[in-house]
């Protein structure tokens, strides 16, 4: 099966995709050099602890911090009950049903659908239609309409995760189909459903366009107190200094960056622990 | 007999798909077919025993086909707010001023509404994207697939993937401060904002797009086909240009158009990296504005709700939903065509 054939011509096209893999790699790696190198004159305590000003080099970012974690905290707990709700009709009552087909084929689409998109529904919908305004509900809501495809999609695959024999055998003991999904394959799903949930968190929480469609401020020297206050986010706040013409914002935004980095990464790392956590419990 | 044969072939046909259509009860294990007819009667949710009542299983069915239709909810409201705004932009401008114009001016106090310059951007940044992500994305994924060993490989899938899970807005500060002044020095008259720039960040970002699911439908071609081609002699090239490729082809489309679609919806790299002016232009070095891109402009401006210029942002997003509508189906089609075919 191997042929180890060492013509040139095969050795140079293996040398071709070999660089079409690490050219891609490589400027992954000069992206974030080239992010951390810009904003390491500017991350300090003051910077995160700051709010924004006119000044450069005295603004920072805790609105926008603090605006990101309430969005998501409150999109988490807009769309996980959703969507795995509607995993759980997917996966456990669905099958074969043409309704649930029909849904399927609706999820793939929406899951294609570019998110400046969800921010002109969002802007529609919620601030308009609905009266909510240029709210942190309003932008969690697009947001949680946003994520909701993907997190379907990832608790779908932690529920066909749990073996059918294990559902047999709640059935074989008399329990309902409930009863068999509430105390077997929710439980042992869960690790998969939650590192899922997290990862689609952590990739709303790097979302501009929507939030700026849904009108987010670029401004804002206060933290936001309820949900119903105006309020702005990490990306929003990273557009705002990219967009100006000096270039000591630049070098905010590049802080702004990492921040944003970190944020994410510190995530992703809790869904890794929380996984491994949950798995070992339930082995 | 013939029921318990019933039976049989029921549970057979449940096999292959682990269906859950029908409860496990009904489909009697081997070795269990004398209980068939009191286990019958669980089936449909009557006869159940313990505290949940069946009405309580109905109701909880329900509320999950609820969450459910959320999603199905939220294309119907897509689908509403766009066509709500449009029609009421097109009974003040016509169709026909929409398509007809070549310049697009609704901020400006001389309005004119032609689309096409906010087209030619949206084609003009997606096209140089593809033009990256196309090769790069395809050989990564003939590497991936046929050359690389088996450890290599899985440390390099994830790791290309973290490129499509870096936000935009990171990229577009790459390309306006690093990728575009190292452009500006190659390319001469390469402006602060271009196509240029934008687009090969944008096309770097979708390069795991292409790699991933490319390497999927490669991977997923049999091993068989490979030896076959072995066997009449045929180098590893050949084997992979003229067999492997070609089977793999139609899942290959589908990962190329769903790259398509993204470059054409993507908005942050484009909105800070190539400008802000609509023009009908194909120069990748000049300032253009992709549809994605106004729709951001316009709403961080103050255009008060209600308005013409408000409702233009729509219009466009109507024809963004569309576009990518479209695309997102025909990527569909061939993703179905080559489950059928592998």
């Amino acid at each position: 099966m191997m042929r180890t054939s060492g013509n040139t011509v095969e050795r140079l096209f293996v040398g071709l995709c070999l660089l079409a893999v690490f050219l891609p790699l490589g400027l992954l790696a000069l992206l974030i050099g080239d992010v951390v190198l810009d904003a390491v004159g500017r991350m300090s305590w003051e910077f995160i602890s700051g709010y924004p000003s006119r000044r450069a080099e005295r603004a920072g970012i805790l609105p926008a911090l603090v605006g990101s974690l309430l969005l998501i905290a409150l999109t988490a707990v807009l769309t996980l009950p959703a969507g795995v709700g509607a995993a759980i009709y997917l996966e456990e009552y669905g099958k074969r049903n043409r309704l649930a087909g029909l849904i399927e084929i609706n999820i793939a689409n929406l899951a294609g659908v570019p998110s400046v998109i969800y921010g002109l529904l969002g802007l529609g919908l919620f601030v308009r239609a609905l009266g909510l305004g240029r709210s942190v509900l309003a932008g969690a809501a697009t947001l949680a309409l946003l994520v909701l495809p993907i997190v379907i999609m990832s608790a779908r695959e932690a529920l066909r995760t749990v073996p059918q024999s294990l559902r047999e055998a709640c059935y074989a003991l008399g329990a309902t189909r409930w009863q068999a999904i509430r105390r077997v394959v929710l439980p042992m799903a869960l690790p998969g459903i939650l590192t899922g949930a997290i990862l689609s968190l952590s990739r709303a929480i790097g979302e501009t366009a929507p939030l700026i469609v849904v009108g987010a401020l670029t401004y804002v020297t206060f933290l936001p107190d309820s949900i119903n206050s105006p309020f702005t986010a990490l990306p929003i706040q990273i557009f705002n200094w990219v967009s100006r013409p000096q270039k000591e914002f630049l070098v905010n935004a590049a802080a702004g960056i990492v921040v944003l980095l970190a944020t994410m990464l510190l995530l992703n790392i809790m869904a890794i622990l929380l996984r491994n956590r949950l798995q070992k419990r339930s082995a | 007999m013939v029921q318990a044969l019933a039976w049989e072939s029921a549970w057979s046909r449940c096999l292959p798909d682990n269906s859950t259509l029908m409860p496990a009860s009904v489909r009697a294990p081997e070795g269990s077919q004398g209980e068939h007819t009191s286990r019958q009667s669980s089936w449909g949710g009557m006869g159940v025993r313990g505290h949940v009542s069946p009405l309580y299983e109905r109701c909880l069915e329900s509320a999950l086909l609820g969450c459910a239709l959320i999603s199905v909810a939220t294309t119907v409201g897509i689908v509403l707010v766009l066509a709500f705004e449009t029609a009421a932009f097109f009974s003040v401008v016509s169709l026909w001023q929409l398509l007809g114009d070549t310049e697009w001016t609704p901020l400006f106090a001389e309005k004119r509404f032609g689309i096409w310059p906010l087209v030619c951007g949206t084609f003009l940044t997606s096209a140089i994207a593809m033009f990256v992500a196309l090769p790069l994305g395809l050989l990564a994924a003939i590497y991936l697939s046929e050359f690389s060993p088996a450890v290599l490989r899985r440390w390099l899938k994830p790791s290309l993937e973290l490129l499509a899970g870096i936000p935009t807005i990171v990229y577009g500060y790459f390309a306006l401060v690093f990728v575009t002044p190292a452009l500006q020095a190659v390319v001469p008259g390469l402006a602060g904002f271009n196509s240029l720039g934008a687009g090969i960040v944008l096309g770097i970002m979708l390069v795991p797009m292409i790699s991933s699911l490319s390497e999927d439908a490669l991977f997923s071609v049999p091993h068989s086909l490979r030896e076959g081609a072995y066997a009449l002699g045929a180098g590893r090239l050949p084997t992979i240009f003229r067999v492997v490729l070609p089977s793999a082809v139609s899942g290959i489309a589908a990962s190329v158009i769903l790259a398509v679609s993204r470059a054409i919806g993507e908005t942050m790299i484009v909105a800070i990296a190539a400008g802000q002016q609509p023009r009908l232009t194909l120069d990748p070095r000049v300032p253009v504005e992709t549809m994605t891109a106004y729709v951001v402009q316009v709403s961080m401006g103050d255009t008060p709700t209600g308005t013409l210029e408000y409702r233009t942002i729509f219009v466009v997003g109507a024809a963004l939903f569309l576009m990518t509508f479209v695309m997102n189906a025909i990527s569909h089609t061939f993703k179905r065509r080559f489950r059928t075919a592998v």
